[in-house]
C-alpha cells in the first residue's frame, strides 16, 4: 500500500476529531446560553 | 509530524492546565478553577487521542506495527485514560453538587505522568525515536521544520477556542442551575 493512504488517513483523523470537538463545544455552548437567556426572560 | 507532534504537545499541555487549575482550586479556591479543569479535559483528551491514532497510523508503514508497548506510547495511552477518568470524576462531582476537590486532587496526582511521558524516550530506549526538538536546537532539517510552529500555533488556537466555548457553556449551565434552584426555593 502506498504511504499516501496512511498520510490521508492521519489527516482525516485530525479533521474529524478537531471538527467534532469544535462543533460539540460550539453547540453545547449555544444550547446552554439559550437556556440561560430563556430562563432570564421568563423571570 | 505536522499533526502528531502538536497533538502530543497539546495533549500534555491540557493536563498541565488541569494541574494548574487544580492548584488554583485547592489552594486559593478560585471559583473558575473547577470550570477551567472541566473545560480543558475534553479538548486535552481529543488531542491525546489524535496523537495516539496518528502515531499508530504512522507506525504501521514505518515500524511495521500499529502498536507497541513502548514507554512513550504506553505513557501517552495512560494520559488518555487519565483524561477519561478525570471527565467521569469531575462530571460525577458536578452532578452531586460538589466543589470538585476530588477531581482537583486527581488532576494533581495525574500530573506525575507528564515528566514520565517527556523522559520516557530517554529512560526506556525502545521503539519511539528520541527527542528531535530541544531547547538547544533541532535534529530536523530547517527546510521541513518551519511549518511545525505554524501548525502548532493553529492547533493551539483551535484548542483554546474549544476550551473557551466549553467554559462559556459551563458558566451558562451554572446560571441555569442557580436560577432553577432559586425558583424552586421561592
Amino acid at each position: 500500500m502506498s504511504h499516501w493512504a496512511f498520510v490521508t488517513a492521519a489527516y482525516a483523523v485530525v479533521l474529524v476529531a478537531t471538527a467534532g470537538l469544535l462543533s460539540w463545544a460550539y453547540l453545547t455552548m449555544r444550547k446552554a446560553e439559550a437556556a440561560a437567556a430563556g430562563l432570564k426572560r421568563a423571570e | 509530524m505536522y499533526v502528531h507532534v502538536p497533538a502530543a504537545w497539546l495533549g500534555m499541555a491540557g493536563w498541565a492546565g488541569i494541574a494548574a487549575a487544580s492548584i488554583a482550586q485547592l489552594v486559593w479556591r478560585h471559583p473558575l478553577a473547577a470550570v477551567a479543569g472541566r473545560a480543558l479535559a475534553p479538548a486535552g483528551a481529543t488531542f491525546a487521542a489524535v496523537c495516539l491514532l496518528t502515531g499508530s497510523i504512522w507506525g504501521r508503514p514505518t515500524w511495521g506495527t500499529w502498536w507497541e508497548w513502548d514507554g512513550r506510547l504506553t505513557s501517552m495511552l495512560i494520559l488518555f485514560f487519565l483524561y477519561l477518568g478525570y471527565i467521569a470524576l469531575a462530571g460525577a462531582e458536578k452532578e452531586r453538587g460538589g466543589e470538585g476537590r476530588l477531581a482537583a486532587l486527581f488532576g494533581l496526582v495525574g500530573a506525575i505522568n507528564l515528566p514520565i511521558i517527556h523522559y520516557s524516550v530517554l529512560w526506556w530506549r525502545t521503539l519511539h525515536q528520541g527527542q528531535s526538538i530541544g531547547v538547544q536546537g533541532s535534529s530536523i532539517d530547517a527546510s521541513i521544520l518551519w511549518p511545525l510552529p505554524l501548525s502548532a500555533l493553529g492547533f493551539t488556537a483551535l484548542f483554546g477556542a474549544a476550551v473557551l466555548m466549553r467554559m462559556r457553556a459551563e458558566l451558562a449551565e451554572a446560571k441555569v442551575e442557580a436560577r432553577m434552584r432559586r425558583a424552586a426555593s421561592e
